[in-house]
């Protein structure tokens, strides 16, 4: 079954088994809440700014295997990015898993690549982004839970 | 009984003579099932969610719309005449379903939840006031939280859910200690969507009862698994969706107690539920069209009478003791696979297999599944209360019907096999 292991890639599993900066940060001076209710998926993005750079960034929480990989590899990819570089990342990994042609190629998805199968499973797009709108609420500062729905 | 239905119990007949429940020729009549999902031949085991339409449901649908659509109990027109004879021997048909004294008892509604804000709405608000309670159990639906939550915050009212063990069941003690002085109704689940769990109605209503406390009967995941008769139950309110047994989307069944429905103020006002208007004052409709005000869904009325007829064709007893036959084979085999745990034990089950595979989270369960064909519902299907209680976020449910196979339920465990597979 070809197309579940494009889904379900090694990476994405080891990941998911064990999640990257999975851990509370204390003096987080920036923190959302992410919740998927068709799911019940839940996430706390922490994060740690330097002026505009990220120096620290965490989660926690539960969800699929899609989603808390998704987490855990945003979370490795952002440490030490400017919040614009984050943005932009975003609005690639965006594109990628919803099968659209990125709006620019100067942003290098590096191994984000691996989620490329979402785009062939419309209904797991929500849990591969989940993490990422999460972080999008933590630089905005909302304090009000963010929702898939 | 309508034509097509009489007609089908007779060419059933031979096969169901001798008591037997000949699967093969009940899946014949669901043209959904003959269709391949992803390349592979269509398990579905969704059917807690929404069931699939057999062959006379969707012909009544035609028939209805090619032969006699018009508006009901207004025209003196031939169509119309007869668009009403349809539409009154749906609610005939129902009435017979339920075995409720009068036809008048069986108010058409959108469906289990839009019947559950009936009542809450209108007997509710005429009913409870401040200080009051309502009790309900720990495993009900959202639709039969949600509705009693919103009145009892309108009306200072308190609202109460008995608890449900770690086998999901309701514990009757702690049931009988709620229903107090001041619970002035009782909201229960006859069978638990996302447990399974068959509720002792019978009891619970008597118990009510002898307290002088009405009881509705949340009857959305009975109706399509067992016989029931309103006036043995003794329920006040009963309610069902037709789309999970077998019939339309959009239509639905209250029952209620005559004398109930007759003291209840009408819930929504407009035209067909009044009898004389004025500006000054309308005088409302008698029962059942005080509570039906506007065009009702009158093709999805005759459609979930299709539905009814078909079903009561084969027999409810037999459909029981065979999908107890295939939840028994299920839960033995699925429970024989390492690291599953099933979520919903009790005793007495019907229809419903709730479970969860090591960690793997149910949503790439279902997704797993779904690329074998195989469609189940992942989540916390609207009875988030019940997830807590369990303390787990979400669950794998498949969930049977008549037309469900033990091949299929093989099917299932290879595809828990594949889970397993991909998150060795
Ligand atoms: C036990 C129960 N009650 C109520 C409902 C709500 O039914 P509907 O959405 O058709 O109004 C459902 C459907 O999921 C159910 O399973």
């Amino acid at each position: 079954m070809s197309d579940l292991r494009d889904l379900y890639q090694d990476v994405i599993l080891e990941h998911c088994k064990a999640p990257r900066n999975y851990r509370e940060i204390p003096a987080a001076d920036h923190k959302a809440e992410g919740f998927n209710p068709l799911c019940g998926d839940r996430f706390t993005v922490y994060l740690a700014l330097d002026g505009d750079v990220i120096r620290d960034i965490s989660f926690q929480g539960t969800g699929c295997a899609i989603s808390k990989a998704s987490a855990s590899m945003m979370t490795q990819m952002l440490k030490g990015k400017t919040r614009e570089e984050a943005e932009k990342l975003f609005g690639r990994f965006h594109d990628l898993v919803t099968g659209h042609a990125p709006a620019s190629e100067e942003v290098e998805l590096g191994k984000l690549a691996v989620f490329s199968g979402v785009s062939e499973f419309p209904v797991r797009v929500k849990c591969a982004t989940l993490a990422w709108h999460t972080l999008q609420a933590a630089l905005e500062g909302k304090q009000e839970a963010i929702s898939t729905e | 009984m309508t034509t097509a239905a009489r007609k089908l119990g007779a060419e059933r007949g031979p096969a169901l003579a001798h008591g037997e429940f000949d699967v093969q020729r009940i899946r014949a009549d669901f043209p959904i099932l003959q269709k391949k999902i992803r390349g592979k031949p269509l398990v579905y085991l969704d059917n807690a969610a929404t069931s699939q339409k057999p062959r006379a449901v969707i012909d009544a649908l035609v028939r209805y719309y090619e032969e006699s659509n018009s508006n009901v109990h207004r025209g003196v027109h031939y169509l119309s005449e007869r668009a009403t004879e349809e539409f009154e021997g749906a609610r005939r048909t129902a009435q017979r379903f339920l075995n409720a004294a009068s036809p008048h008892e069986i108010i058409f509604v959108r469906g289990t939840t839009e019947g559950i804000n009936l009542v809450a709405h209108s007997y509710g608000r005429s009913h409870i006031g401040a200080g009051d309670e309502v009790l309900i159990t720990g495993m009900e639906h959202h639709s039969n939280i949600v509705p009693w939550q919103m009145l009892c915050k309108e009306k200072g009212a308190t609202l109460r859910a008995a608890p449900i063990n770690d086998d999901g069941e309701l514990i009757f003690e702690e049931f009988a200690k709620l229903l107090g002085p001041k619970t002035r109704l009782v909201g229960i689940t006859h069978i638990s969507n996302a447990l399974g769990t068959v509720n002792p109605v019978r009891k619970i209503i008597e118990l009510a009862h002898s307290r002088n406390v009405p009881v509705l009967v949340d009857g959305a995941q009975a109706v399509p698994h067992q016989s029931v008769d309103v006036q043995a139950l003794d329920c006040d309110f009963y309610v069902f969706s037709g789309h999970k047994v077998f019939g339309p989307t959009g239509i639905g069944v209250l029952y209620g107690k005559s004398a109930l429905l007759e003291a209840m103020p009408p819930y929504q006002g407009g035209g067909d539920m009044i009898r004389s208007v004025t500006f000054e004052k309308t005088v409302y409709n008698h029962l059942p069209y005080k509570f039906e005000a506007g065009t009702p869904d009158i093709s999805g009325a005759i459609g979930l009478a299709a539905a009814l007829d078909y079903i009561t064709g084969i027999g409810l007893d037999k459909i029981a003791a065979y999908e107890h036959d295939v939840l028994e084979y299920a839960t033995r085999a699925v429970s024989a696979i390492p690291g599953v745990r099933l979520i919903g034990t009790a005793r007495e089950k019907a229809g419903v297999l709730s479970f969860l595979i090591g960690d793997v989270h149910p949503h790439d369960i279902g997704t797993i599944l779904d690329q074998q064909g195989i469609a189940i519902r992942t989540g916390h299907h609207c009875s988030q209360p019940v997830m807590e209680r369990f303390n787990i976020p979400a669950t794998a449910r498949a969930s049977l019907a008549l037309y469900n196979t033990k091949e299929e339920i093989d099917a299932l465990v290879r595809g828990i096999g594949k889970v397993r597979e991909v998150f060795a």
